[in-house]
């Protein structure tokens, strides 16, 4: 191993953390040895992806094959694609393709998740910016419990919301997915509070000076400023909201209002043996997400190692 | 702001309030400086003017202070304070949802505490978590520590670690389904081929269900852990490393007297929450056995979601789920009070 002394030599900026030496990696036995173990570990994470792609265009007899392989037989245009089409006719329970099955819950998760997000990085943001610079009453007090609230289980409250949605009349609508969240993200005021900390009053104060109020001083100065915790807040609510199945599968009873994760769950139960149809609805609900992913991956996975570091 | 702003010169200290041009310009550019600090020297120096306005001021920031707050509290009450009381209530109460409701003390934790599956389900998720933490954290410290060593290849290896992290529970379970079957499996056919005979079937085999939930979890939850451990690393100045390379010391020494010390923050803050997650696990086991999951392989939430859900047994639900919060409050407490022996803030 080279020692720390000789990275110095490197730019700061291609400087890997600890100086570990972009340059001189190649030299190094134990590096390779590294990126060996690395490339292995990666594929054998990779795996069980690879073979819910492959298996969903595999024809039904190939799954039984001993051993069993990860490339089904032939060429790509042998494969069996209509293993999707069937995998939409068979959720669509006899409704138009386009209006009920996979593409209604796409649907529904999509806007669900839309407005969630949208709402929560308003409502969260307004919040932060309350605990972060206006000395109101009580606001030691509210934050020690939004704090605290971060350790209830959300088994606990699911139940009483249960019996209130009931009251409302919000059972087996898409209202008890909705709302909630977007009033109450304790994660995301704290997220967000520890960032409108760092910004520095003064800027603030010139603002003030020249007659901005409060309000213009949070829509065009706090909110501009917050942007790339808002990206990862925003990141984080679409995924587990897109994700979400706890609340969906308590809330939800008709399979029009379902959500993808339910549908794909429902497909399961109503077409246990066949594998390859379970693989493509599979693949249909984590595509979009791991496309997204692959592309927006830096700011996903830097937004979590700041919020990480913040919280 | 029609306070009258109190002349208090960032330099000089406190000066006259009087109010001619000069003072006025002054007090103009110090009005910003009203923060806290000001505020309370305020309160101690300036006479009952001063005394007015800063009331005025109270008053504004109350009424934009909860105006911000407004629905951010709203939801804290009605979505989380007001259910919380609810099912503490619930958890002495005999209900149905709909008809008759009776408090009946403490029926439903005798109920509970009776219960021989709930007790058994109780064990399963210790089991679950006993196994499932330190796989998780061990692993994923390791992988942290090499992938810092790969330099250009590190963001294609990150993506492979994190993908499972960004995909449903639901679209993981389904292919874990498959990869744990032992008839179709090429899990199952690769361990025979490195040559164990007769590979368990995970899922109907009462030892192996909970280790094989261990396994999908630790898959689909390694990549979160991965990066947060490698932006605790990254935060250790290479300075120390270098000096203690100068000083002789050996990456063991380097890794016990820098590295782990230094991630202790991390360390604790991963070891809450994933202990938190690991008392709640349910989806997987929803997705693999639906409603008739063997007494071997159901956790509490499991319990919690049938004996509320299907049963509508809301009372015993609440008093099963309000165990479980206690259990990770105790849990919590302790190891925030642990923290104090092993966790180093250089701050």
């Amino acid at each position: 191993m080279s020692t720390a002394v000789e990275t110095r030599t490197e730019s700061a900026v291609d400087q890997p953390v600890r100086g570990h030496r972009i340059g001189r990696s190649f030299r190094n036995p134990a590096l390779w040895i590294i990126q060996v173990l690395m490339a292995v570990a990666s594929i054998f994470m990779a795996l069980p992806f690879l073979w819910m792609l492959f298996s969903s265009v595999k024809p039904l007899d190939e799954i039984f094959q001993q051993p069993p392989k990860l490339l089904p037989q032939g060429m790509p245009w042998h494969w069996k694609w209509s293993n999707y089409t069937d995998a939409f006719d068979q959720a669509s329970a006899g409704g138009a393709w386009w209006s009920s099955g996979f593409p209604l819950a796409f649907w529904n998760s999509f806007y669900i998740a839309t407005l969630v997000t949208l709402g929560t990085l308003l409502t969260s943001s307004m919040a932060a910016y309350a605990f972060a610079r206006i000395r109101f009453f009580g606001r030691g007090f509210w934050f020690m419990l939004f704090l605290a609230t971060m350790m209830v289980p959300a088994q606990l409250t699911i139940i009483p919301l249960f019996i209130i949605m009931g009251q409302l009349k919000w059972v087996d609508t898409h209202l008890p997915l909705i709302v909630p969240p977007i009033l109450f993200n304790a994660f995301g005021v704290f997220l967000l509070r520890q960032y409108v900390r760092g910004i520095p009053v003064e800027l603030e104060e010139a603002a003030q000076i020249d007659g901005a109020s409060r309000f213009r001083i949070f829509t065009q100065m706090i909110l501009p400023l917050l942007k790339s915790p808002m990206v990862a807040l925003g990141i984080f609510t679409f995924l587990g909201q897109w994700n979400n199945f706890f609340y969906p599968l308590i809330f939800l009873n008709s399979s029009d209002k379902f959500t993808l994760p339910l549908v794909v769950n429902q497909f399961k139960g109503a077409y246990s043996s066949n594998w390859t149809g379970i693989m493509a609805a599979a693949t249909l609900s984590a595509l979009p997400l791991l496309i997204v992913f692959i592309f927006a991956q830096r700011q996903i996975v830097e937004g979590i190692a700041l919020s990480g570091s913040k919280t | 702001m029609t306070e009258r702003p109190q002349a208090d010169g960032e330099v000089v200290g406190v000066q006259p309030a009087a109010a001619d041009a000069v003072t006025e310009t002054l007090a103009v550019a110090n009005k910003a400086k009203a923060d806290l600090k000001l505020q309370q020297r305020v309160e101690q120096t300036a006479g009952e003017t001063h005394r007015r306005a800063l009331r005025k001021r109270r008053m504004r920031d109350n009424l934009h202070g909860y105006a911000f707050m407004a629905p951010q509290l709203v939801g804290l009450l009605a979505f989380m304070i007001g259910p919380l009381v609810f099912a503490i209530i619930l958890a002495f109460m005999k209900w149905d949802g709909f008809g008759n409701r009776t408090f009946i003390g403490f029926g439903n934790f005798e109920t509970v505490f009776q219960n021989e599956q709930y007790r058994k389900s109780a064990l399963n998720t210790l089991w679950f978590t006993a196994l499932q933490v330190p796989s998780l954290m061990v692993s994923a410290f390791l992988f942290a520590l090499l992938l810092q060593r790969t330099g250009p290849m590190k963001n294609v290896y990150r993506t492979a670690f994190f993908a499972p992290q960004v995909t449903a529970t639901v679209a993981v379970s389904v292919v874990w389904l498959w990869l744990l079957n032992p008839e179709i499996s090429p899990l199952t056919a690769g361990l025979r081929k490195l040559g164990w005979a007769a590979p368990p079937d995970w899922l109907n085999d009462p030892t192996f269900v909970i280790p094989a939930v261990v396994l999908v979890s630790v898959w689909q939850g390694l990549g979160y852990q991965v990066v947060m451990f490698m932006a605790g690393l990254e935060n250790v100045p290479s300075s120390m490393y270098e000096a203690a390379s100068i000083d002789g010391a050996s990456e063991v020494q380097k890794m016990f007297r820098i590295t782990l010390p230094l991630i202790s923050p991390t360390i604790l803050f991963l070891s809450i929450t994933s202990i938190i997650g690991s008392f709640q696990v349910f989806d997987y086991i929803y997705v693999f056995f639906d409603t008739t999951a063997p007494a071997y392989g159901r956790t509490i939430v499991y319990e919690i979601v049938q004996v509320a859900f299907r049963e509508f047994n809301f009372g015993v639900g609440a008093a099963l789920a309000l165990l479980l919060f206690i259990a990770l409050l105790l849990l919590t407490g302790l190891q925030l009070i642990a923290q104090k022996k092993w966790v180093f803030y250089t701050e």
